[in-house]
């Protein structure tokens, strides 16, 4: 392999998996802070246990989430460091920005957190939950003006003097329309994300609690064995003891309150999907045609063009064996209309091969046009079953867990349970990889549509590679990166089942210690 | 010389300082977590020993990570072709820092989260490793900037340098030396945190050890310290500068001797910020680079970023940085107690997982 297919394929995998952790992250920290907020608020400690549990899952995979990122700021350097030349004049301060506004407040007050339970005043410690959280979704915004810059290179120029593309107008990094949609939209699938996690973890517990006699009042439950009255185990044990806490009401509240997140993000993501692909059907049209698998141009002539469901057969333009589509449906979500007129493939090769900019209005691409041809791009077109599959993956699996929603919510009407069966277990166990990984196929699409650009219509992305680094070196870390990463996996899949596994934990008095002798509530 | 006839401009001059000023908060505030990091198998006899080493960092060792990030996003930022050369010459070294850095970093939240004490004692061992090379390769290349590290202009780009020492010429013995005296340097400064922030065995224990590596470090310290400004020198600013961060680590020594703690800490902390203030003093105005082979130099003109960013830039720093540096504070202050064995909790034991 050369050297600008390592870099791709090191750049997808440390992303893909940093990506695994991020999104969880983003929401999991408000759902977090939202049941201690619940706690302080009541006093009730089912809303303590909530937040000791989900705040344990949370911090393992916040952990994965902060070294992994660390990669990411480095390998742009590393890897891509005339990328990296080129545009860091405009996208260098987004990634300055993130690393001083959103990790220094989210890790300096995380610790704060975790170890200021018993140091802190009750009302100080609960805010540091909520500026941690507020800290790790202000990341999201700086890298997704970095992300929108490659997608809609807006206010920045070229200047032939530096050979670089240099900052006009912040303001309008900040407002790049293709930030004003990705950022909620990326915000509404972590909701997705976290809140299927916390909805399927819940729901197997509640799976699990359903036995005869079992309510959500703890002073209701009976309790038939004299030394289960400490009260230091619950349903866990495995003697048929009833449970004489009040679990089976704060998973229930969780599992509830996620269901209803997920939904509520779902109608989220459908709403700011649509605008997204509005505006990439205007700056990245080429883009939006792979996505579709769309080769020739529809529309415009008084019928609409139809939105592929799926197609069974190859996607090269000759007919296929099956294709489901839904009529007018594309024209509708590319430009509003029904009718709408939607570019295929051909006439955006054509018309690229000729010279045409990708976005034409654009002033960072008309500056550098003729540099840009002098690259020699050799092909326009994305990897099309890539695009076109990603992107029906990212739509289907978020679709899948949000049904899977519902189904909780239908059973938890009116105080029922979930049943206690292995299907649903299996389901619980399906129901957070959906939106993970249509979180990663989303990005996937993101990422792959955009080729052959690393900036659009500016950068190909073969000129954006380091010029110093051998094939030697990038094999080096690639395999190193990958057995790393592999391993970590195994841990902390393994860690997140163990915790999952061992339940809400019992919790005592919450007080502040007061002499350098006593001992500390907790410790690692 | 290249770098006589340069002129920058003040915002490139600040933000060249404030890059040095962040590389300074990393070493003095990691500086210790990487020494405590590493001396959490050799001071920790017991778990609940080597529990108390780890609760020392562990509210704030991620939040010192971030000055070296902030460190990165401002080089990239500031001086895109400074990170662009710099980042991809130095590919191997960081890739090695950073993969040091995904296993210390998990291993300070992860090592609690089994009871087998063989989980616990590979994620020590992974705490005290990764937080060794990362100090060795940066002591690594930290002695390189002092030396300058050749660059050319690429073929047929103008504006585009690359490194062209290769690999292998990092590891000159100056550059050697730089490694271990960083390595000696954080376990110095880390086992003065520990005598600082515990008491009972640990705080004898580290006590004794900064006594005997304090010697290392006063010792490897001033040769390399001798070496940098004999080849490399800057003239009187460089030997006052060395006379100073000299005398901080020996008044740092005598310090633990005197069971004065916290002025040890000040001493050792003083040094490094002296040591770094050199380093970046012969960094300016080539930016650690040697350009004498390059047709076009690359410095702190040719590698800035506009005038336009540095601004924006300037006003977030103007207003951000002291924020984080008052609630860094305070995040110390809320955790200021000293530790020993008896404040550590016994492990809760742990009930039966469901399924």
């Amino acid at each position: 392999m050369d050297q600008v297919t390592l870099a791709r394929w090191q750049f997808g995998i440390t992303t893909v998996y940093h990506w695994f952790f991020v999104p969880v992250t983003l929401a999991l920290s408000f759902i977090v802070a939202i049941f201690q907020t619940l706690w302080y608020r009541t006093r009730d400690d089912k809303y303590l246990r909530l937040t000791k549990f989900y705040g344990k899952l949370f911090l393992i995979n916040f952990a994965m989430g902060v070294v992994t990122g660390i990669v990411q700021e480095f390998q742009f350097g590393m890897n891509w460091s005339e990328y990296s030349r080129f545009v860091g004049d405009i996208f260098g301060a987004p990634l300055a920005f993130e690393a001083l506004l959103a990790f220094f407040l989210e890790s300096t007050f995380l610790g704060l957190w975790i170890f200021g339970w018993d140091r802190l005043p009750k009302r100080l410690h609960l805010m540091c939950i909520w500026l941690a959280a507020i800290g790790t979704n202000l990341s999201a915004i700086f890298i997704l003006a970095a992300n929108s810059f490659m997608q809609n290179p807006q206010g920045a120029t070229y200047n032939p003097l530096t050979d670089r593309a240099e900052m006009t107008d912040f303001g309008a990094v900040l407002t790049n329309p293709v930030l004003l949609w990705s950022l909620p939209h990326t915000l509404m699938a972590s909701w997705l994300t976290a809140a299927a996690l916390v909805a399927a973890v819940s729901g197997w517990h509640l799976s699990k609690l359903n036995r005869a006699g079992v309510s959500d009042d703890a002073a209701g439950a009976p309790s038939k064995d004299a030394d289960d009255v400490s009260g230091d185990t619950d349903y866990a044990d495995a003697s048929g003891v009833t449970t004489t806490d009040n679990s089976v009401a704060a998973h229930r509240f969780a599992a509830t309150f996620a269901a209803i997140a997920m939904i509520v993000a779902g109608v989220g993501l459908l709403i700011t999907g649509d605008e997204a692909g509005k505006i990439m059907t205007q700056v990245q049209p080429m883009k939006m045609a792979a996505a579709e698998a769309l080769w020739e141009s529809a529309g415009g002539d008084g019928s609409g063009a139809p939105f592929s469901v799926f197609t069974i057969g190859t996607l090269d333009g000759s007919r296929p064996i099956v294709q489901v589509e839904i009529p007018n449906l594309l024209s509708f979500l590319a430009t509003g209309t029904w009718d709408g007129r939607v570019q295929g493939i051909n006439e955006l090769k054509a018309a690229y091969a000729e010279g045409q900019l990708v976005d034409p209005s654009n002033k960072l691409q008309q500056a550098y046009a003729d540099h840009m041809r002098a690259w020699g791009v050799e092909t326009h077109t994305p990897i099309i079953p890539v695009t076109y599959w990603s992107f029906r993956l990212m739509i289907g699996l978020g679709m899948a867990a949000i049904a899977v929603a519902l189904l909780m919510l239908w059973y938890l009407r009116k105080g029922g349970l979930p049943p206690r069966a292995p299907w649903w277990t299996l389901l619980m166990v399906l129901m957070p990889l959906g939106p993970l990984f249509a979180n990663s196929f989303g990005w996937i699409f993101t990422e792959m549509g955009r080729q052959p650009w690393i900036v659009s219509g500016v950068l190909p992305t073969e000129a954006g590679i380091s010029p110093g680094v051998t094939v030697l070196e990038l094999w080096i870390s690639l395999i190193g990166y990958t057995l790393v990463y592999g391993a970590l996996a195994v841990v902390e899949v393994g860690l997140l089942l163990k915790y999952i596994r061992l339940g809400l934990p019992q919790v005592g008095p919450v007080e502040q210690i007061q002499d350098e002798h006593d001992v500390l509530s907790f410790a690692y | 010389m290249i770098g006589m006839n340069v002129e920058p401009t003040t915002l490139q001059l600040l933000w060249f300082c404030l890059i040095a000023v962040l590389w300074i908060g990393f070493l003095v505030l990691e500086g210790f977590d990487y020494g405590v990091a590493m001396l959490i198998p050799v001071l920790g006899r017991t778990d609940k020993e080597r529990r108390v080493l780890v609760n020392t960092i562990g509210p704030v060792w991620d939040g010192n990570e971030v000055w070296l990030l902030t460190a990165g996003g401002a080089t990239f930022a500031a001086f895109p072709g400074w990170y662009a050369t710099l980042f991809s010459g130095l590919y191997i070294p960081l890739f090695l820092i950073l993969i040091a850095l995904i296993v210390r970093g998990l291993a300070f939240e992860y090592r609690a989260k089994r009871p087998e004490q063989s989980w616990k004692n590979r994620w020590d061992w992974g705490a005290a490793i990764g937080s060794f090379v990362v100090s060795l390769v940066l002591g690594v290349g930290f002695s390189n900037f002092v030396k300058g590290m050749p660059v050319q202009v690429a073929e047929g780009r103008q504006a585009v340098h690359v490194f062209t020492g290769g690999f292998w010429s990092l590891f000159s013995p100056f550059a050697l030396l730089g490694g271990v005296v960083l390595v000696v340097l954080f376990l110095f400064h880390g086992a003065i945190f520990l005598a600082l922030k515990t008491r009972g065995d640990i705080h004898e224990r580290a006590k004794a050890f900064a006594l005997k590596v304090g010697l290392v470090a006063i010792g490897g310290g001033g040769v390399w310290l001798l070496w940098s400004n004999l080849a490399y020198g800057t003239g009187l600013p460089g030997w006052i500068l060395m006379l100073v961060a000299a005398a901080g680590l020996v008044f740092a020594w005598f310090m633990v001797k005197q069971e004065a703690d916290g002025w040890a800490f000040v001493g050792t902390a003083v040094s490094i910020v002296v040591i770094a203030i050199g380093i970046f003093l012969t960094m300016y105005p080539d930016l650690g680079f040697d350009n004498s082979a390059a047709e076009r130099p690359l410095n702190i003109v040719t590698a800035s970023a506009t005038p336009y960013t540095l601004t924006i830039m300037t006003w977030a720093a103007a207003v951000f940085v002291p924020i984080v540096l008052g609630y860094q504070a305070w995040s110390y202050w809320v955790f200021r107690r000293r530790l020993s064995t008896a404040n550590i909790p016994d492990e809760a034991k742990e009930s039966e997982p469901v399924g």
